[in-house]
């Protein structure tokens, strides 16, 4: 007896949302199947990933994570530009760490200064990150958008605290936003509906469902985001059919086994290799959750993932 | 699937002679459905009808078990698509390969690591599983003489790989009493493998070319009364590979169709050259359904993070990992150190024990009953309030260990600190930081 092997019937699809400068849009989004079962559904636009740029030289980075941008990381723009052209990356995502009242708490003029250097110098989508702090990010988000009004930047996180504040300001200068929410599937269906009633159209809106690391608790952020597509795409759950954004590679390399060095911990192996597959890795399974746009930092962990994707998208 | 009362009903006699124990055999099959009485109490239920209760009664996907003693491994039994529907159960063995045509030190070296990369973690120890035992040159004796090494240096599982049955007959000699999962049958030599497997209980994997060949062998092993085996699509490509995974199993699930009811094995190391990228497809697999994943080597960078992506998938999504409550030392405190206190959630233990130990102050740690929830989630359910982190810092001997009066609590929980200077009598309560990245350089402003 030959099987007919069951298809799933899906009834939704991923809201397709262009990104960046108008003239050279990046779109993401729509999905109609689960994440590469590429055998029942399609994937107009394979997922993208967004290299990681600091508006501050960062501090305690393990070793293998600095030494690619040795070069630049005193200098946003260069170290963007770097990212797009040595290293392919098809968006640049600028966390602005330095803002944070527990480190620098460098100014919101400070953070508007390197937002608009770094939007001069590439010309890919730029994704602009506050430091998960509430009232900060508010007030440095907002300045951010608008001193940087015609830039489509993506805003994050925008959260149930701030969404009143940031949805108006990225309405008013034609940002995107990344809703984020604390690993729940229904808190971030509620974000999107608030963001809704505020009148942020669809086309705006990303999920930032905040994501953890391999060994770090990934296994409720993969979770939630296959209970979130699963919803957006069977059940016709339409305020979840949004591409989901994934800051992952500041909660892989923060962890202790990808900063221990070879002498510290022999049986982890070789720290570079190490540290750029537990990135890669994570990646890899956000992927398979559905990420849709992957915010990453290593560039061999970056060439790995785009050639994993390739091969599950190749013919 | 299992069966409803009524149905199980049209299967007994329907003489209600009332032996099994209950007056009724309707009402003898609706114990048997709720679980609450063994077929086996009726004296009179036809062979048909145990063998089709027994078919009914069987899972999904087959549990099958490869080696023995402690390092006996279980796949298969899943019951679900997704972990969140339930839980993946039976963690996927991984396994690393050696052949007979490698040089004796590559072999030591793999069985050395094997040995070796054994990984503590949350109360588990994370390593590989299984070796497998892969016959290059063709020839019996060499063969044997690497199995039987592969047995006397390892308590592990072991996979034989060879399609030849004369060969396997050896590395199963070799393998004595260690039930080794032999691969692979395929259309050829499907009568040989059979007969061995039968003979000797062991498991076996069936090899064939697409999902429709691998049915068929499966149906024909079934028939002849094996029942532990394991499926290989032959596929090597990722896209092809990934798809196969998702139609056995959801073929096994959805249609409940037995030919593929059983537990997969894929090979990574057949997929590329590149251990890095080796050790992704593995993952991918870890995900979506491997059942065995033979990898060509292990090392510890990408060994390491695959473990990681083992432990994280098959959590059960319905019981937080806790860690026990009590008072943990790290770097070496004395009695000037810092005391912070947490919540006993597995990972944010993990993480503010990880951050204390960065920031190379030696501190006591003490962890809080908050019955596996996290800071902010125990605090919101009133599982880490003044009174409850008091009793707790007051029972666990913490305050005989040190000789200030100061204890720092997470910022997420700062509202307590009230409740619980009030508690604590003459203690000073600090807040620290709320995200547990900022603890070293809070530490290092430390002062008794
Ligand atoms: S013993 Fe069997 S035949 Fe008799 S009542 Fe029970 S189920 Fe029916």
């Amino acid at each position: 007896m030959a099987l007919e092997i069951p298809k799933m019937s899906y009834n939704g699809v991923i809201k397709e949302i262009p990104l960046g400068k108008e003239a050279n849009p990046v779109i993401v989004g729509g999905e109609t199947s689960y994440p590469f079962y590429l055998f029942e559904g399609e994937m107009p636009h394979p997922p993208k990933i967004a290299m990681e740029v600091y508006d501050a030289p960062p501090e305690e980075w393990a070793q293998a994570a600095l030494e690619p941008f040795a070069d630049v990381i005193n200098d946003p723009a260069a170290w963007a530009q770097k990212c797009v052209s040595s290293y392919g990356a098809e968006m640049v995502a600028l966390q602005l760490a330095s803002t944070d009242p527990n480190a620098q708490d460098n100014s919101g003029e400070h953070a508007v200064e390197v937002t608009k250097k770094v939007a001069a110098a590439i010309d890919v989508p730029l994704i602009v990150l506050g430091s998960n702090n509430l009232e900060k990010d508010t007030e440095v988000l907002k300045m951010v958008a608008e001193a940087c009004a015609e830039e489509r930047l993506i805003l994050g996180p925008v959260t149930e605290g701030n969404y009143k504040a940031l949805g108006a300001a990225s309405l008013a200068y034609h940002h995107t936003i990344a809703a984020g929410t604390p690993i729940d599937i229904n808190q971030a269906k509620q974000l999107n509906i608030l963001l809704g009633n505020l009148g942020v159209p669809d086309e705006r809106i990303m999920v930032d469902p905040t994501v953890a690391s391999l060994g770090y608790g990934l296994e409720y952020c993969y979770s939630v985001m296959e209970r979130d597509r699963m919803a957006a795409l069977t059940q016709e759950d339409e305020r979840l059919q949004f591409p989901i954004v994934c800051n992952l590679a500041k909660e892989v390399w923060k962890t202790k086994e990808a900063k221990l060095t070879e002498q510290e911990a022999p049986l982890l192996g070789d720290p570079l290799k190490r540290g750029v597959l537990l990135e890669a890795m994570t990646a890899l399974l956000l992927l398979l959750a559905g990420g849709d746009i992957l915010i990453m930092r290593h560039p061999d962990a970056v060439q790995l993932v785009r050639g994993f994707m390739d091969d599950l998208m190749a013919n | 699937m299992a069966l409803t009362g009524i149905q199980i009903y049209k299967l007994l006699p329907k003489t209600n002679c009332g032996e099994c124990g209950v007056p009724t055999c309707l009402a003898f099959a609706m114990s048997l459905a709720a679980g609450k009485a063994e077929l086996a109490a009726c004296p009179y239920v036809s062979e048909e009808a145990k063998a089709e209760l027994a078919d009914a009664a069987a899972p999904p996907i087959r549990a099958v078990e490869i080696g023995t003693g402690e390092r006996k491994l279980k796949i298969g039994g899943e019951t679900v698509l997704f972990r969140h529907e339930k839980t993946f159960v039976n963690r996927p063995g991984i396994a690393v390969l050696v052949t007979d045509e490698m040089r004796d030190e590559a072999v030591g070296g793999r069985l050395e690591r094997f040995k070796t990369l054994a990984y503590e973690r949350v109360g588990l120890t994370l390593q590989a599983d299984l070796v497998a035992v892969k016959s290059a040159s063709g020839d019996a004796s060499k063969f044997g003489a690497l199995t039987a090494k592969v047995k006397d240096e390892t308590e592990a599982g072991i996979i034989l790989m060879t399609e030849d049955v004369s060969v396997m007959e050896a590395g199963r000699k070799a393998c004595g009493d260690r039930k080794p999962l032999m691969y692979a049958a395929n259309k050829e030599n499907a009568d040989g493998m059979s007969a061995l497997s039968k003979e000797h209980g062991c498991p076996l994997a069936v090899k064939g070319n697409g999902l429709d060949e691998v049915s068929e062998l499966t149906t024909k092993l079934t028939e002849e009364g094996l029942h532990d085996l394991v499926i290989d699509s032959g596929a090597r490509g990722i896209r092809k590979a990934l798809e196969d995974q998702i139609f056995i199993r959801r073929g096994a699930l959805l249609k409940k169709y037995k030919p593929l009811g059983f537990p997969t094995i894929a090979f990574p190391c057949e997929m590329t050259d590149d251990l890095m990228q080796e050790s992704l497809i593995a993952s991918m697999f870890v995900a979506k359904y491997g059942g065995i994943i033979v990898l060509s080597d292990l090392q510890g960078y990408a060994l390491f993070p695959l473990l990681l992506s083992r432990m994280d998938i098959y959590t059960d999504p319905q019981r937080p990992m806790a860690t026990s409550p009590g008072v943990y030392e790290v770097g070496g405190p004395n009695e000037d150190s810092p005391v912070l206190v947490t919540c006993n959630f597995s990972l944010t233990y993990f993480i503010v024990s990880g951050e204390v130990e960065a920031s190379r102050v030696p501190a006591w740690l003490v962890v809080v009953d908050t019955e596996g929830l996290s800071v902010l989630t125990a605090w919101a359910a009133g599982k880490f309030v003044g009174d409850l982190v008091g009793t707790s810092l007051k029972k666990c001997g913490i305050m005989d260990k040190v000789g200030h009066k100061k204890v720092i609590i997470p910022g997420y929980a700062a509202a307590i600190s009230g409740d619980l200077e009030d508690e604590l009598g003459d203690w000073e309560v600090l807040v620290g930081p709320r995200e547990s990245a900022h603890i070293p350089a809070y530490l290092k402003e430390w002062q008794p």
